[in-house]
């Protein structure tokens, strides 16, 4: 079946003056990025800060802003090449056919608009209602996502609303037009624990009540667990491993999947944590081979080389590691695949 | 005698009502008792405003409470005058939230680990230069980089900066407030290890401020839980994450995301009329209290 969303080799650098002893420079924030995203599917995107996670979403809109701009590949929405479309055909995909909620809801909503009248202009923008009727829908929004008397609410603004109930109107606002693709942009970072707990559910129920296909991104691999069917891990600018939810926290196939997951808190209290070492490269200055080779402890001869590609691992992933190499692994034997127990 | 002793401690911040109208009110400590036994690490835990985070700083007295005692090695801070709570601060640091607004970006990193000794008069300066270098090492970090400035350092070594800051006097008592929450997910781990060999290297005491329960789990002796300015449970950490008693610890247990996708789920919702909020604490099991 064809996917709603199909990303090919994306490739959105960020272009660097000269001046100063410093010649002109792109930096790959975002670098041959493909993935698919099926019709219901919620696919977790998950990254560090500068990962370029935030800027996949922001190119699937195209609103990557200069010195920001897409320098290769496709985003083909429902076969559609969303990069070759002129900018007023891409704003009917914009909000309508694809929606974005932001990480913080107080500054994605404008503080001097009630918030009702902001989930009805998303409908009027679009043409999808009248004035008059534009009032009712964005109560019936309201209503959808659970927010307690929505009649009442609508004429508040947002700053009249806790943190939660903004992050339900930012929900209502991407649900307006009935998009079949919502990227969700960490949602929940800036919440409490227990409201983070509400919105992850609300955004469950209402991805089956608007058949809905979900982009989640996230730095949380708990929420990923939880939320997610399929997860893609994107590291320094490259997806370093895709696969369904179940393998990557079984099974993760790459050495940074791995020791995000042993890093984590939850063995005997008191023992050290299983720290991945060093820190994350800078864009300006990732080594020639693997992104993370220099942090990995399973690092050998070629991952200083080349880049690794795509190679499959365990049942239906893929992870951009040497180790999977079918021909080196023959050559590796006591590689990380072949031994379990030299998965930190 | 405990190391930290809090008895009783209220903050009221007063807000502006405007043109026409009184100020009214708010408790955000609103009458908390706990200790804190020398070696250990006491976990303070909470939402956005449940008053984690002035409790912290009441201590200290970065905020002045309101009413209640603060006893640090028996002796009311409380009734410290300036020059006194000068001098019990070499013993009580606090390590902040965010790395990249608590380092002062025009000092380089040398100066801002000597501060504390410039300012309590320590050592000649060639002791200084030592001591500095010696902290670097301690914290994990290159003397060679002495030189640089913040904004030259990640933001796991600028927290590593932080804390060699806080370990300049060296103190018995360190408040941690979010220490790692503002770092990358693959850092974390790193500056979590580190506190916890600094710990054992120097004989600390921890008060550790955070939201994320998984690691308060995994690093606390013992647990307060704060809701709305009170304590509402308190306890061992192990029994408290066991057999959680208060309605709101159970909420909150259960909304932490549990990295495991087959983890089964069970959403427990507080309804925040269901709690009693002049209940007081009662001992549910040793050590284990809760305010039902």
């Amino acid at each position: 079946m064809e996917p709603l969303l199909r990303i090919e080799r994306l490739t959105t650098v960020f272009d660097q003056a000269g001046g100063g002893g410093r010649t002109p420079s792109s930096l790959p924030a975002v670098d041959e990025v493909s993935f698919d995203i099926q019709a219901g599917e919620t696919l977790g995107l998950v990254g560090e800060s500068g990962s370029g996670k935030s800027v996949t979403a922001l190119s699937i809109l195209r609103l990557v802003q200069p010195p920001g701009r897409i320098a290769g590949g496709r985003i083909l929405f429902k076969g559609r090449d969303l990069i070759a479309l002129d900018e007023p055909a891409m704003r009917a995909v914009r909000g309508a056919e694809i929606s974005l909620i932001f990480q913080e809801p107080m500054t994605a909503l404008n503080p001097v608009f009630r918030v009702g009248d902001q989930v009805a202009e998303a409908l009027l923008v679009h043409g999808r209602a009248s004035r008059r009727e534009a009032r009712d829908k964005a109560i019936e929004l309201l209503a959808a996502v659970r927010i307690p008397d929505p009649a009442a609410r609508v004429k508040d603004y947002p700053h009249q609303l806790s943190g939660g109930m903004r992050q339900r109107v930012m929900i209502a606002i991407a649900l307006a037009c009935r998009p079949s693709l919502v990227i969700a942009d960490e949602p929940t970072t800036a919440l409490d624990v227990t409201i983070q707990a509400e919105i992850l559910d609300l955004l469950r129920e209402m991805k089956a009540a608007f058949h809905l296909s979900l982009l989640l991104i996230t730095h949380d691999l708990g929420v990923v667990a939880e939320t997610a069917d399929r997860v893609a891990v994107m590291y320094a600018g490259r997806i370093v491993e895709t696969g369904p939810v179940r393998e990557i926290f079984r099974q993760p196939a790459h050495p940074y999947t791995r020791g995000l997951l042993a890093s984590m808190p939850g063995g005997a209290p008191g023992q050290r944590l299983r720290a991945i070492e060093g820190s994350v490269p800078l864009l300006g200055a990732l080594p020639p081979g693997c992104a993370f080779g220099p942090r990995c402890p399973d690092r050998f001869e070629p991952c200083t080389t080349a880049p690794p590609p795509d190679y499959a691992a365990g049942l239906s992933q893929t992870a951009k590691c040497y180790l999977h190499d079918p021909q080196r692994a023959i050559r590796n034997p006591q590689s990380a695949i072949r031994n379990p127990d030299v998965a930190r | 005698m405990s190391l930290v002793d809090v008895s009783h401690l209220v903050k009221t911040f007063t807000r502006d009502g405007g043109m026409f109208r009184s100020g009214t009110r708010v408790a955000a400590v609103d009458d908390v008792t706990f200790a804190i036994e020398a070696g250990e690490t006491f976990g303070l835990v909470g939402e956005s405003g449940s008053g984690k985070t002035t409790t912290g700083r009441c201590i200290l007295r970065l905020i002045e409470p309101s009413s209640g005692d603060v006893r640090f090695r028996g002796e009311s801070v409380l009734a410290f005058s300036s020059r006194r709570m000068r001098e019990a601060r070499r013993d009580m640091q606090i390590v902040f939230q965010d790395p990249y607004s608590s380092l002062n970006p025009r000092m380089r990193a040398r100066q801002i680990v000597e501060e504390p000794l410039l300012i309590h008069k320590l050592g000649a300066r060639a002791a200084r230069r030592d001591r500095v270098a010696e902290l670097f090492r301690l914290v994990g970090l290159d003397p060679a980089h002495l030189d640089r400035y913040p904004h030259q350092f990640s933001g796991g070594q600028r927290q590593r900066i932080g804390l060699a800051r806080a370990l300049a006097l060296n103190p018995s008592f360190v408040i941690l407030d979010e220490p790692v929450s503002a770092l990358d997910v693959s850092v974390q781990a790193q500056v979590v290890n580190l506190l916890m060999d600094l710990q054992q290297q120097l004989s600390l005491t921890y008060l550790f401020i955070a939201h994320d329960l998984r690691l308060v789990q995994h690093i606390c002796n013992r647990v307060a839980v704060m809701y709305l300015g009170k304590i509402v449970e308190m306890g061992p950490t192990a029994a408290l994450f066991a057999s959680p008693q208060h309605a709101y610890t159970q909420a909150l247990l259960s909304a932490i995301p549990v990295p495991d996708p087959d983890a089964p789920r069970q959403r427990i919702v507080l309804d925040p009329a269901s709690v009693n909020r002049d209940a007081a604490l009662k001992e549910v099991a040793a050590g284990h209290w809760a305010a039902l």
